[in-house]
Order: structure tokens, then C-alpha cells, then sequence
């Protein structure tokens, strides 16, 4: 039982990292960037290059993959959504600009590492088990966590302190009211992008050590997740995507030990939709009320 | 805006790129093609998607058979190369091809038993041989007609016997199962170790479940190990089988693991490491042999830079099957020709041992155990 909470905080510290940054491109732009799982599959995948390749240390090859996730987001940004804003129908031509993205770094990846999944070499990470009471848990496990939550934590640090935060914030209210104030909305919406997908990024190196198996797909493995967590946290909302990812990542735990590995998505989605019953916008959403 | 043209052009080229990528590879025949008058095969392998790693086996186990048929005798083979992407639809869409536009004589494959069960059909109706190589669920493979035939063993003839060995080595009386309930081969698998262990005596303390796409197998290991029981027992593909294996060691089990016939694959012990060290696994190639047929069919794979295994193994003797079903027929390679060859191959010699038919076209010969040591397959004698 100790054990079984143990593995869905974990699952959901990656969920929920993935989902910040998801639910942060959102919230400024009212656009689902479909890319951000193709960012959290590169960003594992140069993360694995650094240090199978370039015999990077992990504590050099994280930080390192996580800028380039960030740095991938502004290209993503540049190409995918820049040259649409202030379209009449930017959403959708957006969301669909950013599945045509997903698609070429999924290709990308394809090409660079092939179709097989790829490990990080063995003693990447030093093979330690420490014993919580009755329950167990890796030494890479516990940094897991631990990494998420410093770095959701930092962000929400971040959007709430800083001149850069408020900017963002503004944005995200109003982009017109912002740029008459005199904020740089381009660059605001940038900043953002660097933030969502380093942090996705982040979530896809942590992911690829967690279970160790990389191939161009498994951000696909995330992708339908991440969007619930950030439904069931209420769009846009940074708390509720955090607080959701763990949610889902217990649900899915428990499902899988008590009722079987087929009822695993059921079960999630049957929560989603039950939470959205009960609260339409989702668990920490605002009403649209403020278009007005 | 000069920038932007240019990488709008870029992200155009990359699509293309990609789409190129993802669509048919470009034929590739063996020695001899242009229609020189040999019988051409087709290939359906999985050489992308989650069975990959055991279609580029078989690849090269095909085309180290192909140059050495080419090289013996009167025979003359080609094979066309098509990727079924470890997908049912995929390999449909192969097959029709096979069947329809190149007019094979004969096809190999496809990789999977899942993707078997779904374009198998095609071919019985177009009354196109088909020879299975690595297809191994007990049923509804050879089932679909007397055109599907393999020279894989099923799980359920090399299961029981390597499960037997294992308990005279290791002593084991309770077991827990976790296996892979959304694919044809590893479900199959699952039934007959369930029987198995039963036949056996062991008692099953706890079964748990996964699916192919999944990475994250915690939840499970951690209910199976909570019932201590003996021994582990995965019915799971390679790129699963490693995952589990590597996360079963680092969750702490220390105890034995016996796997299916997925486990057969270097690929396994390369990305499980140290963690696939014990685990034990039924196989229908002896490595070890010293048949003549077997040193050929090992020389041919060292030549080639592969590191052979069951598939390249299985698949190299796929070819020889169908050269010797054209030598029965009196040098007739049109799909009838072939079909009733098959029927009269009889103690060929091939690198898996004496090689026959069943009366239901399943493969026939002595099936053997091996374990992983130091990171190597070792036969248990």
C-alpha cells in the first residue's frame, strides 16, 4: 500500500512537470501547443546523446538538455505560431501548426536514432535503494520528485515575483492591454515558450532515466495524459496541473495494481469526466468571464 | 521574411523527409534479380515499430540464406524487403501488395503472430503460400489455412519443457505472473505458462498485466513482489521484457526469471544490462550446435557483422525451407508449385536441427533452454 503511494508520486511528479509547462503555453495563448510532447521526447533523446555520446556527467547532460528543450520551444514558436498570431483563426491553425511540428521532431528523431528504443548506459545514475518504513524507493526516484517539485516550484516563484512573471501574467489577461502598457508581448509569449518546454523537456530526461527506455514515441505515452491533467486542473491554472498530475498518477497506480493494466486510461478518463461534471472548469479553472 | 521563406522550405523538406521515411523502403532483391527466372519471395518484417529489433534479424538471417542458395545450386531466389511496422494494418497493406502487384511466389513473415492473425487471411484466399518464421502463439495462425505454414516452434511446444528444466535447476514452488494482455503472441505465451505451472505444481500467487505502449511497470512489480513468491514469470516482447526485467531488479528482487519466447533476442540482455543476468528462457535454436548446417548458418551471420540469435536463425532456415520445396516440385516455383513442395520437405537440415512439418503445418524439431550469464545466452545442457 506505502509502496503503491510511493510509485504514483513518482508517476506524477513527471505528469505534473510535463503538465506545467503545457498548461503555462496555454494559459498566455489560448492554444494547445501539440508539440510539447515531441519536445519532451527530443529533450530525452539529447540528454541520452550527452551522455552516451559525449560522456557528459548527468548532473551536466540535465541542465544542458533542459535549455535546449527551452531553446526548441522558441524555434517552435517562430515557426509554428508566430507567423499565424493575430489570425482570426489562430487557435486552430495553431493547434494544427504545432501537430505538423510534433510530427517533423518525431521524424527527426526518427532519422537520428532510429526506430529502437535506446537507453541511457548502465551506472548513469548510481543504483542506490533506500527503505521509507515498510516501502522502497530508488536514490533516482527520490530525485525525480525532487527535481519536479523544485522546478514547479521555481516556477510559480517565478510568474509570481519577477518583472518577467507579471509580464507573462499580463499577457495572459490581455495581450492589447499589455502591449499599450508597454510590454514586449512578443517576447513575453517567447520567455513562455522557453519556460513550457524546458520544463517539458526536464519532465522527458527525468521520464527517460525513470524508465529507462527512449524511442521516438513516448511522448505520445504522455501526451493524452497531459492533457487530461491539464483539463482536470482547469486550463491555464499552474497549481491545478500540479496538483492533477499527482492526482492522475495515483488514479493510475491504483487502477493498475487493484483492477488491471487494461482499466488504467478507463479509470482516468471516467475521473475526468466525472470532476468535469461537477466542476466544468475543471478542479482550479476561472470562468471565461474575464473576455469581457 | 527571406528567413522565414527559407524555413518554411525547410519545414517542408523535413515533412517530405518524413513521409518518405515512413512509407515503403525501396525493393531490395538478393542476387540474381532484373528476372533472371528465380522465384522471387516477398518479406513482411517488422523492421520498424515495436518489433524491430527482431526484424533486422531476421533480415540478415534472410539474406545470408539467400546468397547461399544463390551460391549452391541449380535454384535461384530473390526476396523483396517490406516493413510491416509491427502493425496489423501495415502488414495487410503489405501482404495485398505482395500478393497483387509484385505476384510472389511464396511470402516470409510476417514478425508478429498479431499482425499473422490479421494478414494471414489475404493469402489463404489468394491461395499464396505463406511461411511463418517467428510466429509463435499456439493458436490461429497456421488455423487460418492450408496455405499458412512456419518453421517457429510454438510457445506451447518449447514452454512446458524449458519450465521443467528450469524447476529441476532452481526448486521453485510459487510463482507470479505479469504479462502483456493487449498483443496475440504474449497472451498466447500467458496461457501456456499458466499451463505449464499447473502440469508442475507450482502455485500462481498473483498475475498483473501491461500493455505494449507502457514504460512504467512499478505498480505491478510491486503487487507480484508483495506475494513473495519464487519466481518471476513474464510473458512479454523484447523492448517490454528488458524495461521489466530492469525495473524487477531495481524495485530489489534478487530471485530467478523465466521468460517467453520474446526474451530470445540480443537486443534483450543489450538494454537490460546486468539485470538480465539468470533469467532463463525455452529457445528453438541451440547456439551451441555443431551440425554442419548450423557452423554455415553461424559463419554466414559472422561474415555478415551480425550477432546471431533465434530469429536470424529461424529466418535463415525459412529460405532454405522454400529452396527445398522448389527442388521437390522439380524446379517449379509458381505458388502451387511451392505449396505442394512444402508438403514433401522432410528431415531437412538447417541450423535449427532435423527440420519437418506437423500434419497442421506447424515446424517440428527439438526445442532447448538457455539462460543469460555475464551478459551472454548460454545453452543449459
Amino acid at each position: 500500500m506505502g509502496q503503491q503511494v510511493l510509485n504514483g508520486i513518482f508517476l506524477g511528479s513527471i505528469y505534473a512537470l510535463f503538465a506545467v509547462g503545457y498548461t503555462l503555453v496555454f494559459g498566455v495563448l489560448d492554444i494547445l501547443n501539440l508539440a510539447h510532447q515531441a519536445v519532451f521526447m527530443l529533450a530525452a533523446f539529447i540528454a541520452l546523446a550527452l551522455v552516451a555520446d559525449a560522456h557528459f556527467t548527468l548532473w551536466l547532460a540535465l541542465p544542458a538538455a533542459v535549455l535546449a528543450g527551452g531553446l526548441i520551444g522558441i524555434v517552435l514558436e517562430r515557426l509554428a505560431f508566430r507567423p499565424l498570431r493575430g489570425r482570426a483563426d489562430s487557435n486552430i491553425s495553431g493547434l494544427i501548426s504545432s501537430l505538423a511540428m510534433a510530427t517533423v521532431f518525431e521524424a527527426i528523431a526518427l532519422e537520428i536514432f532510429g526506430p529502437d528504443i535506446s537507453r541511457f548506459p548502465q551506472g548513469t545514475f548510481p543504483d542506490r535503494v533506500i527503505h521509507l518504513g515498510g516501502a522502497t524507493a530508488s536514490l533516482l526516484q527520490l530525485c525525480i520528485v525532487g527535481i519536479s517539485v523544485v522546478l514547479m516550484a521555481a516556477l510559480t516563484l517565478l510568474l509570481a515575483r519577477t518583472r518577467l512573471g507579471r509580464q507573462i501574467r499580463a499577457v495572459a489577461e490581455n495581450p492589447r492591454a499589455a502591449r499599450i502598457l508597454g510590454v514586449n508581448v512578443d517576447r513575453a509569449i517567447a520567455v513562455a515558450f522557453f519556460l513550457s518546454s524546458a520544463l517539458g523537456g526536464a519532465a522527458g530526461v527525468l521520464f527517460g532515466l525513470a524508465f529507462n527506455s527512449i524511442s521516438p514515441d513516448i511522448g505520445r505515452a504522455v501526451e493524452l495524459k497531459g492533457l487530461a491533467v491539464i483539463i482536470l486542473g482547469g486550463m491555464g491554472s499552474i497549481p491545478g496541473a500540479v496538483i492533477a498530475g499527482f492526482a492522475l498518477g495515483m488514479v493510475e497506480v491504483f487502477t493498475v495494481a487493484y483492477l488491471g493494466s487494461s482499466f488504467r486510461d478507463a479509470v482516468s478518463f471516467a475521473v475526468l469526466f466525472l470532476v468535469l461534471v461537477a466542476r466544468p472548469h475543471g478542479l482550479f479553472g476561472r470562468a471565461a468571464a474575464r473576455e469581457a | 521574411m527571406g528567413l522565414w521563406r527559407w524555413s518554411l522550405s525547410l519545414v517542408l523538406f523535413l515533412l517530405a523527409a518524413a513521409c518518405k521515411d515512413k512509407g515503403a523502403q525501396p525493393p531490395e532483391s538478393g542476387a540474381g534479380g532484373g528476372g533472371g527466372g528465380g522465384a522471387v519471395f516477398g518479406a513482411a518484417l517488422s523492421l520498424t515499430g515495436a518489433a524491430a529489433s527482431y526484424g533486422a534479424q531476421q533480415r540478415a538471417g534472410i539474406q545470408a540464406a539467400v546468397d547461399e542458395v544463390n551460391g549452391g545450386g541449380q535454384t535461384k531466389v530473390s526476396v523483396l524487403f517490406e516493413d510491416d511496422a509491427s502493425t496489423k494494418e501495415q502488414g495487410i497493406t503489405v501482404f495485398q501488395k505482395f500478393i497483387n502487384r509484385d505476384k510472389v511466389s511464396a511470402i516470409i513473415g510476417p514478425t508478429l503472430s498479431n499482425t499473422a492473425s490479421a494478414a494471414d487471411p489475404l493469402a489463404q484466399q489468394a491461395k499464396v503460400p505463406v511461411l511463418g518464421i517467428s510466429n509463435t502463439a499456439a493458436t490461429g495462425i497456421t488455423d487460418i489455412g492450408n496455405y499458412i505454414w512456419r518453421d517457429s516452434l510454438t510457445e506451447a511446444q518449447v514452454i512446458p519443457g524449458a519450465f521443467k528444466k528450469a524447476q529441476e535447476k532452481l526448486h521453485f514452488k510459487t510463482a507470479g505472473i505479469l504479462y502483456g494482455n493487449d498483443d496475440v503472441f504474449t497472451k498466447a505465451g500467458y496461457d501456456v505458462m499458466q499451463k505449464a505451472l499447473q502440469d508442475l505444481g507450482v502455485k500462481v500467487l498473483g498475475t498483473q498485466t501491461f500493455a505494449k505502449p507502457d514504460r512504467d511497470y512499478n505498480a505491478q512489480l510491486t503487487e507480484l513482489m508483495a506475494a513473495k513468491p519464487d519466481v518471476l514469470v513474464v510473458s512479454a516482447l523484447a523492448d517490454n521484457a528488458s524495461a521489466i526485467v530492469a525495473q524487477a531488479r531495481q524495485r530489489g528482487w534478487t530471485g530467478p526469471i523465466l521468460g517467453g519466447n520474446g526474451f530470445n533476442s540480443p537486443a534483450f540482455i543489450k538494454n537490460a544490462g546486468p539485470a538480465a543476468d539468470g533469467v532463463m528462457v525455452g529457445t528453438s535454436w541451440n547456439s551451441l550446435s555443431q551440425d554442419p548446417a548450423n557452423q554455415k548458418f553461424l559463419a554466414a551471420m559472422k561474415k555478415a557483422g551480425v550477432n546471431p540469435d533465434q530469429f536470424s536463425a529461424q529466418a535463415y532456415t525459412g529460405v532454405l525451407i522454400l529452396a527445398e520445396a522448389i527442388k521437390q516440385s522439380g524446379g517449379k516455383s509458381g505458388r502451387e508449385d511451392i505449396e505442394a513442395g512444402l508438403g514433401k520437405v522432410k528431415d531437412l537440415d538447417t541450423p535449427l536441427g532435423k527440420f519437418s512439418f506437423t500434419p497442421n503445418r506447424d515446424a517440428q524439431h527439438e526445442p532447448s533452454v538457455q539462460q543469460v550469464k555475464d551478459g551472454k545466452f548460454q545453452i543449459v545442457q
